[in-house]
């Protein structure tokens, strides 16, 4: 009986799959002491030669190790002399990729929080000059204009951009192919044309500049990621869900509304989050429809009205010191809110995968 | 010899025949209109700036292309309006190129190191940053540019002009750093190339698995199965991105209009503190415009739609067969 048993259980352990071309630990000591030792080499030589900065010890540490990497693989052949080679030159790549947004992570945060105190977001600037101290004045108004615009331009967005995925996703007339084009090239369109085409229609009919224009202009940006995004998540809808719903007896319509849709509720929210995230900080566009306001200001259509974007671009430009600060609490609040959105939509959007 | 392939063992799948009733075609019909809502967007978008500034182009025809002048007249005639926007669309073409040449090797270096160097955890992490990263505005890629960057941009510039001034694209006429082609081009590129690495990391990802593992198992190193493999595969794909990040670039305005001295004659010196883009220059002009002058930037305006329509309709087509083709 037990000579039975053991062929089968030989053949139930699955093989481990092995990564033979993974570096031993021996290897990976070695690379880390290389590395460590580079790093003091590196160092040397910014504090005694010219090199200096961030930049200079870099430089330093990328000849350093690069030459470690030579040095070490001569004993190997050709080809893993050239792999290690590569090896260093895309990881020193990836750091140079990778760094900007970092410093713009770090600086942003240690720039901004000084100005983050509670009359930040309070406040408006209508009694106070940029250049007072930063326990004076805020961006009251600012976020609350862009609270304003964004909600508009995302209550316009958001059914259009469900249409044009239930389009291409449910219906797939003819016009699919150009749909799914015009929606790719309409995302680039740069944000400032966006904005001299609402300046051109919308503001030059009503003759003001006002809030309900600036929501406009966010709004041509925002469709085409909206419509994008909805047509990914509707993709995803299973077919035997629409099967099943047609074997019922549903009509396309009953099917696409009561059974596709909701299925992908919260894909859809996650689009229109993935939308305003997109829009949130554009400047552009709002120089030229929205202008800017140093008070509070409710009505969309009740003239120029303020923003986070615009309040950032003109404090920036005005260049004192304390006006940049509050660029920097600004700019701040404006990356917390992308932030928030992107953690809020990827919430909502691991939830419909499961 | 001749065995007749008529006997099929299981009939074609039947073709279903769906019938639409009112309420189907009712329902149809709603959502056609819905997406071509953005479709007869761009199309207004195009026609509302041309005839907004048919006016310019029949005023000026070719030479609002190619002219070099950006000067308001004085309104009674004794100087004439002179608008053109040559030195802005060879600026906005510079300032894109020289963001895309740095930005290429660092997205493909990044896209690779996220994908095939990382470990899955560091994977995971540095993919979600870079979603992050490429949703940044560009309004904090300028702060970041003016206060943080342009100081070692600055430096930058004096080292290479002083190893590399013989070459004529380097060499300067005044000896000020600050605010030229190649550190707003820097910028730009910084604020490109997470959006170049994210795609192109998506479709390095698409790699079939097995042909990667083929390869190693066959004795090819690393960069063995990423040359013969992965860069391969994912040429278009990585070509569609740039043309993708081209575009922003080529659009972009608050960065460019914090970072470089717009300037109306023609540069192609990259570190001479002087240059501009279309962009820039309709951010920079809109307030004080008199209503002529609207006109011309409204022109300058179609300009650029019309430019990055173009770069996007070629970056989209391209993306599109890289991405059916699987």
């Amino acid at each position: 009986m037990s000579t039975m048993i053991v062929p089968t259980e030989r053949a139930n352990v699955a093989p481990e799959p092995t990564t033979p071309w993974r570096p031993t630990r021996k290897n990976k000591s070695i690379s880390s002491i290389v590395f460590l030792i580079s790093v003091v080499l590196s160092a040397a030589i910014v504090l005694l030669t010219g090199l200096a900065g961030i930049d200079g010890f870099g430089l330093a540490f990328f000849a350093v190790f690069m030459a470690a990497t030579i040095v070490r693989s001569f004993r190997l052949n050709q080809k893993n002399r050239k792999d290690a080679f590569v090896g260093v030159l895309i990881a020193s790549a990836a750091v140079l990729a990778f760094f900007p947004w970092m410093s713009i992570f770090a600086s942003v945060i240690l720039k901004g929080v000084r100005g983050l105190q509670p009359n930040f977001l309070v406040e408006n600037m209508q009694f106070t000059t940029p250049d007072d101290e930063l326990n004076m004045g805020g961006a009251a108004h600012a976020i609350i204009g862009s609270m304003l615009m964004v909600s508009i331009a995302a209550a316009i967005t958001l059914p259009l951009g469900i249409l044009s995925g239930v389009y291409l996703t449910e219906i797939r007339g003819r016009l699919t192919f150009l749909v799914r084009f015009v929606v790719q090239s309409m995302s680039g369109v740069p944000s400032i044309v966006a904005g001299l085409f609402i300046y051109t229609t919308f503001v030059n009919y009503t003759d003001a500049f006002s809030g309900m224009a600036g929501a406009l202009a966010l709004a041509v940006l925002m469709l085409p990621t909206v419509a994008r995004t909805a047509e990914e998540v509707l993709k995803l809808v299973p077919d035997d869900l629409r099967s099943a719903s047609y074997a019922l007896g549903a009509r396309q319509w009953r099917t696409s509304l009561m059974v596709v849709l909701p299925t992908v509720r919260s894909g859809l929210m996650t689009a229109a989050i993935l939308g305003v995230a997109r829009v949130i900080g554009e400047t552009a566009p709002l120089l030229l429809t929205s202008l800017s306001n140093n008070s509070f200001v409710f009505n969309p259509l009740g003239g120029p009205i303020g923003s986070l974007p615009t309040y950032v671009f003109g404090l920036l430009q005005i260049g004192t010191e304390n006006s940049i600060n509050r660029a920097w609490t600004g700019s701040l609040v404006l990356m917390i809110v992308v932030l928030i959105l992107f953690t809020t939509a990827r919430y909502i959007g691991g939830k419909d995968k499961r | 010899m001749s065995i007749s392939p008529s006997v099929q063992a299981t009939p074609e799948a039947r073709e279903l025949s769906v019938i639409f009733n009112r309420a189907d075609r009712i329902f149809r019909r709603i959502v056609t209109a819905g997406a071509l809502t953005s479709l007869i967007l761009l199309g207004l978008i195009g026609t509302f700036l041309f005839v907004r500034s048919a006016q310019i182009f029949n005023d000026r025809g070719l030479k609002f292309i190619t002219g070099s002048n950006w000067t308001a007249g004085s309104g009674d005639g004794i100087i004439p309006d002179d608008f053109s926007i040559g030195p802005m669309l060879t600026g906005t073409i510079l300032v894109s190129v020289i963001a895309l040449v740095i930005s290429m090797p660092l997205a493909i270096g990044g896209a690779l190191f996220v994908e095939f160097y990382a470990t899955p955890k560091v994977r995971r992490v540095l993919t979600t940053l870079l979603d992050l990263a490429a949703a940044i505005p560009s309004l904090i890629f300028g702060i970041w540019g003016v206060v943080f960057f342009s100081s070692y941009g600055e430096r930058w510039s004096d080292l290479l002009n002083s190893r590399f001034g013989w070459l004529p694209f380097i060499k300067v006429q005044n000896e000020v750093f600050g605010r030229s082609p190649f550190v707003a081009g820097c910028v730009l590129a910084s604020l490109i190339t997470p959006i170049i690495t994210s795609v192109s990391r998506e479709v390095f990802s698409r790699t079939p698995r097995d042909l990667v593992d083929t390869c190693y198992a066959l004795g090819g190193t690393r960069w063995g199965a990423i040359k013969t493999v992965v860069l391969p595969f994912g040429k278009s794909g990585v070509i569609g991105g740039a043309m993708l990040g081209l575009g922003r670039a080529l659009g972009e305005t608050v960065a460019v209009y914090l970072l470089l001295n717009i300037v109306f004659r023609y540069n192609f010196r990259i570190l001479e503190s002087e240059g501009g883009n279309i962009a820039s220059l309709i951010a920079l002009k809109f307030g004080e415009a008199t209503e002529y002058e609207l006109k011309a930037l409204v022109a300058a305006g179609f300009v650029l739609f019309l430019l990055t329509l173009v770069v996007n309709m070629v970056a989209a087509s391209i993306v599109e067969r890289s991405t059916r083709r699987r």
